[in-house]
């Protein structure tokens, strides 16, 4: 067994682990603030990386600043979005709610499509060294500033939520919607914050995601990999995501290194996450960290 | 035909029979007869596109029917339905090709296939709802994604399976024209079947579940069994449709079964209207036509010159896509009930006119 490969593969496991945990909080933030499952996080995510791209080659805005720009124009959409498409479905039964993302979902993928093409595109070099060796091992630049970037990311909203008075009040809509309301937490207010950071969130992965393989359509699968961490985790939990999406990201790089060495199967890596999934609502349905429905008559 | 949909005010029924008969009114049976009899006699006179686009209407609008029942019906989300269309398709060609099926038995053998995958799916879904059955299917819908890349034996894999034409009592049915009385007769077969179901127990039981599943459960209905006899129904209509369409294309790959003919034939049931039978053929032919339409206009637009439009063409396609997306979201938000509840609002105004409110 060759355990220096099989290490590089867990390590870019877990950053690519991290990226997905990153993904799928920002999708379960929406979920607990509005009971909104977002099919369309992946082209968000999309969104972003192409804003980025085309501020940074087409109009030579310097890579930060194309950076921020990016994250204050997707929190603006997300805001638009929930506004003007999900704020009239509020009451709709379930189906409505899923099928209006999944609808937004298709709508994003093909207006970006029609824009920029479908051919993968590279970002232009940001780091001047692409490769750093660590412990005789090399890895990425651009890829460990992406895993620095979400621990950050990441303790920013362990900070926000614990600490804020607007993460008390997200947490409180979160909790009881009702409730929230009747203290005075203006509830409009915290499904449009909670979009707004999921949707900055998901460009700012996208960026970080596409600084790496470079930009193309095919980087709203991200999104599809959104639900086996959710449902690992915990459709509700923000910790269980984040664990969730590390495991999805080692499981995945695993199964590619044994598919490459011993089985042969090819593509394996695609699909093991769904399979993971199926396994999971099987026998535990709300996740290693969800909280369980009970139902009242 | 029957539709478990709320019904606009001045629209009342008496007594049970009148709840369960197919037809509402007399008139509306003889509109029914006639409109197949009208369908019956078009083909003849249709040109190849317009007869093409009556085809796929016919197929789309079985698949739809099958979401129809689960979705609508007994309120479980699927958004595997084309992995399931793509399970016939493959399926019958597979029968016929190798088995030296013929083709009739075949179609019929393909939405059992299915079936049998769909029990597979449903069994465990029965345990789940929601949100997570949504998402399950999803998954399903990728395993069998896979599997059909995969299953070189039975797709052909990259390479795609070339189906055979339609034949029956060795008299071949070749040309669209012949053709479209086949999709024609089971569609008419299959709404049958699909009227009759729902206006029974099996129909009833459906609706309370999704209603309200508890109460239905409290009441003595087997949930997990009407659940997945619904996964079982669903699927036998998404083989068959998928068999049609193997057999009128002549030809299918593994990549025409993808997400987006799911979320294409959730659209129609959202823009037909969930809970009706009719809606799921309203739906189709709003969602075949769509991009036809697109078409047409963008053609019409461009004769006039304007550069602007000149400069669609190439992303034409990109803009039918976008469309169903959109045509998804705004459906939801300005009339989530679908065309049909339209219809009926429609037929309620002219019914009470002109004191309608």
């Amino acid at each position: 067994m060759n355990f220096e490969l099989l290490f590089v593969f867990a390590i870019n496991g877990l950053m690519v682990g991290i990226l997905y945990g990153l993904v799928a909080m920002s999708f379960v933030l929406i979920y607990k603030a509005s009971r909104v499952v977002n099919f369309a996080q992946g082209e968000l995510l999309l969104l972003g990386a192409w804003i980025c791209w085309s501020l940074v080659t087409r109009y030579d805005v310097p890579f930060w600043a194309a950076f921020l720009i990016t994250g204050i124009f997707s929190s603006i959409l997300g805001i638009l979005i929930q506004r003007v498409v999900l704020q009239p479905l509020i009451g709709e039964p379930l189906i409505s709610l899923i099928m209006v993302t999944v609808g937004l979902s298709v709508f994003l993928q093909a207006v970006l499509k029609g824009i920029f093409g479908v051919s993968p595109r590279a970002f232009p070099k940001v780091f001047t060294t692409t490769h750093i060796n660590v412990g005789g091992l090399n890895f990425e630049v651009a890829y460990l500033a992406s895993a620095a970037f979400a621990v950050v990311a990441l303790g920013l909203f362990a900070y926000f939520f614990q600490y804020t008075k607007f993460g008390l009040a997200m947490r409180a809509t979160a909790f009881n919607q009702q409730v929230a309301q009747s203290m005075g937490v203006s509830v409009r207010q915290v499904f449009a914050i909670s979009w707004a950071i999921s949707a900055f969130v998901s460009a700012i992965a996208g960026v970080v995601i596409g600084l790496v393989n470079g930009v193309s359509a095919g980087l709203s699968n991200f999104g599809l990999k959104v639900f086996p961490a959710v449902i690992l985790g915990g459709l509700d939990s923000i910790i269980g995501a984040v664990i969730g999406g590390i495991i999805v990201g080692l499981l995945e790089n695993l199964a590619e290194f044994f598919d490459g060495q011993y089985l042969h199967f090819g593509n394996l890596y695609m699909i093991v996450p769904f399979y993971v999934l199926i396994i999971i609502l099987m026998i535990k349905p709300y996740g290693l960290m969800g909280t369980k429905d009970i139902e009242r008559i | 035909m029957a539709a478990l949909v709320p019904r606009p005010s001045g629209d009342f029924r008496t007594s049970y029979i009148a709840d369960k008969a197919i037809f509402p009114s007399r008139n509306s049976a003889i509109i029914c007869v006639l409109g197949i009899l009208v369908l019956m006699a078009a083909p003849p006179f249709l040109s190849p596109y317009q007869l093409s686009l009556g085809i796929y209407i016919g197929i789309y609008a079985i698949a739809a029917l099958g979401l129809n029942i689960l979705t609508g019906f007994s309120g479980q989300i699927s958004l595997g339905h084309s992995a399931f269309f793509g399970l016939g398709a493959f399926g019958s060609t597979y029968l016929s090709n190798r088995h030296g099926m013929p083709v009739p038995l075949s179609i019929f053998c393909s939405g059992l296939i299915a079936t049998f995958i769909g029990l597979f799916v449903g069994i465990p879904a029965a345990r789940i709802k929601g949100i997570y059955l949504a998402i399950a299917t999803l998954a399903s819908q990728f395993l069998l994604e896979d599997f059909f890349s995969r299953a070189s034996w039975f797709t052909g894999g990259a390479a795609g399976a070339f189906a055979k034409p339609y034949s029956i009592f060795g008299y071949q049915l070749s040309g669209d024209r012949l053709y479209s009385y086949v999709v024609l007769i089971h569609l008419i077969v299959l709404f049958l079947f699909a009227t009759n179901v729902l206006r029974s127990r099996t129909g009833r039981a459906l609706v309370a579940i999704r209603d309200h599943y508890l109460s239905a459960e409290i009441m003595g209905i087997n949930l997990t069994g009407y659940r997945v006899l619904a996964f079982g129904i669903s699927t036998f209509y998404a083989g068959v449709a998928g068999a049609l369409m193997a057999h009128f294309t002549g030809f299918v790959s593994a990549e025409s079964i993808n997400i987006l003919l799911s979320i294409q034939f959730f659209a129609m049931i959202i823009i037909g209207g969930l809970g009706s039978v009719m809606g799921s053929i309203l739906g189709a032919i709003f969602i075949v036509l769509l991009p036809e339409t697109l078409e047409f206009v963008v053609h019409a637009f461009r004769a006039t010159g304007w550069p602007v439009v000149a400069q669609i063409g190439s992303s034409l396609d990109f803009i039918k896509e976008a469309s169903i997306g959109l045509v998804i979201i705004l459906f939801l938000i300005v009339e989530p009930r679908g065309l049909a509840h339209r219809w009926q609002y429609i037929k309620a105004y002219w019914k009470l006119y002109p004191f309608a409110h």
